[in-house]
């Protein structure tokens, strides 16, 4: 096909639970309004959206893969980060 | 479904591939042993990537093909609510197929791509889908039938290695309950309806019951291609386990409504607790699915006048995107 290609768009909702924005899945459109129309039509047909984000795809920063480890594996070792690290006497109860 | 009818042509594939790194496939093969997932940025070995886009493509494609037997009843739905129901029923389909097009433009492919292999007639999708609606009786057997067979066959791949495919099919099976179900009540309403109401979703138990039971692709006796598949976790059981569980679940149900299956052959096997089948015609199967089915021509040749036809509705939203975008430059720079 000669077409030129439409611009993809990644679609982030709200739900009703009060949790933040979340990725759920593209959609292909020439511009912002008509992005949001689709998101609208594509991933909100069950009343789950309060809220509908779309960004265009070329603007995601993403980590790379090969990185995970760099990135994320320090915190394993860092279990102090955790409540449950700490003992607190049974007689205190809870805390 | 619509995925496993579809991987006939497994064997062609990758002989041309160069052998992958095997330090990165072992760790790959790793992560997939340990029920993690696969991410579209990961490394995964060319013959995984290129089984994913045919496969989540295919299953693209069937959903939007799929709306076309359903849409052909939508102006003469007998009610209101039913007509409603199948409106929404097909608009959910159309989801479906958009879900997973964006799944599938993970794997480094472009919507229009794709979208140009179903249009050149080049990609596959479900057979069932070749097989006209001759009466409304039809939108309750395709509920009943055709999306109970592609829930038996979905559910597993909610838990498909593959992130994005798996996600979309989260979606889609939450989705896909209330199509059986509505379709089933047609059923339940004509079959305890006048007799040619009775008759009427009788003759539509017989003209799919052969061409659902195919949807699960062919018999795992003569499907060798799904070795990679399942060592990759993408299939989780076999064509004939799906099908086998499919027939269990739906005998009863046809029981209640009082109808036959067109399958004289049908028996109960107290010993295993199964439901037998009699034989499948496969070359009925093979001959549908080379494209000589009863509606393939009709089937894609709607698809390719609708997109010729939207195209000037495609261009004009681009010319006035890019327009607008024009416009905002030179305001920002008559500002500065
Ligand atoms: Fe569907
Ligand atoms: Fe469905």
């Amino acid at each position: 096909m000669t077409e030129i290609a439409t611009p993809l768009w990644e679609v982030f909702i709200r739900n009703r639970s009060g949790l933040p924005h979340k990725h759920c899945g593209s959609v292909h459109a020439a511009d912002a309004t008509m992005a949001l129309q689709a998101a609208r039509d594509v991933y909100t047909r069950r009343g789950e959206s309060v809220s509908l984000w779309v960004v265009p795809s070329s603007a995601i920063i993403a980590s790379d893969p090969v990185d995970r480890d760099v990135l994320f594996e320090p915190t394993g070792s860092k279990i102090y980060r955790h409540p449950t690290f700490y003992d607190v006497p049974d007689e205190v109860g809870h805390m | 479904m619509y995925t496993q009818a579809l991987n006939a042509d497994e064997s062609q594939r990758d002989q041309t591939l160069p052998a992958p790194d095997a330090a990165k496939l072992a760790r790959f093969q790793a992560v997939i042993d340990a029920e993690d997932k696969i991410e579209p940025n990961d490394w995964m070995p060319d013959a995984y990537r290129r089984t994913l886009q045919r496969q989540i493509s295919q299953h693209a494609h069937s959903e939007i093909i799929g709306m076309q037997p359903e849409g052909n009843w939508l102006t003469r739905a007998p009610s209101l609510k039913r007509k409603a129901t199948l409106l929404a029923k097909i608009q959910d389909e159309a989801g479906h197929g958009l879900y997973l097009y964006s799944a599938a433009e993970t794997l480094g492919l472009s919507r229009e791509a794709y979208c140009d292999q179903l249009l050149s007639g080049k990609a596959k999708y479900s057979s069932i889908f070749n097989y006209p609606t001759l009466t409304w009786a039809d939108m309750g057997a395709i509920g009943w039938l055709v999306d109970g067979a592609a829930i038996m066959n979905q559910i597993p791949l909610c838990r498909c290695s593959y992130g994005p495919y798996a996600r979309a099919m989260i979606r889609i099976c939450k989705e896909e309950s209330f199509h059986q179900r509505q379709g089933y009540e047609i059923m339940v309403t004509l079959a305890h309806g006048t007799p040619a109401q009775k008759a009427m979703a009788q003759d539509a138990l017989d003209r799919f019951w052969w061409p659902v039971l195919m949807m699960f692709g062919p018999s795992d006796k003569d499907s060798m291609h799904s070795a990679d598949s399942t060592k990759w976790k993408i299939k989780r059981f076999s064509n004939d386990e799906l099908r086998q569980k499919f027939i269990d679940a739906t005998i009863p149900q046809g029981r209640y409504l009082g109808l036959t299956f067109p399958d004289p052959d049908l028996t109960f096997n107290d010993a295993t607790g199964h439901w037998e089948h009699g034989v499948i015609d496969w070359s009925e199967f093979k001959r549908v699915l080379a494209g000589d089915g009863p509606c393939n021509r009709q089937r894609l040749k709607a698809r390719q006048t609708a997109e010729a036809e939207g195209a000037w509705v495609r261009d004009a939203a681009r010319a006035y995107a890019a327009k607008r975008s024009q416009r905002q430059a030179t305001s920002q720079v008559a500002a500065e």
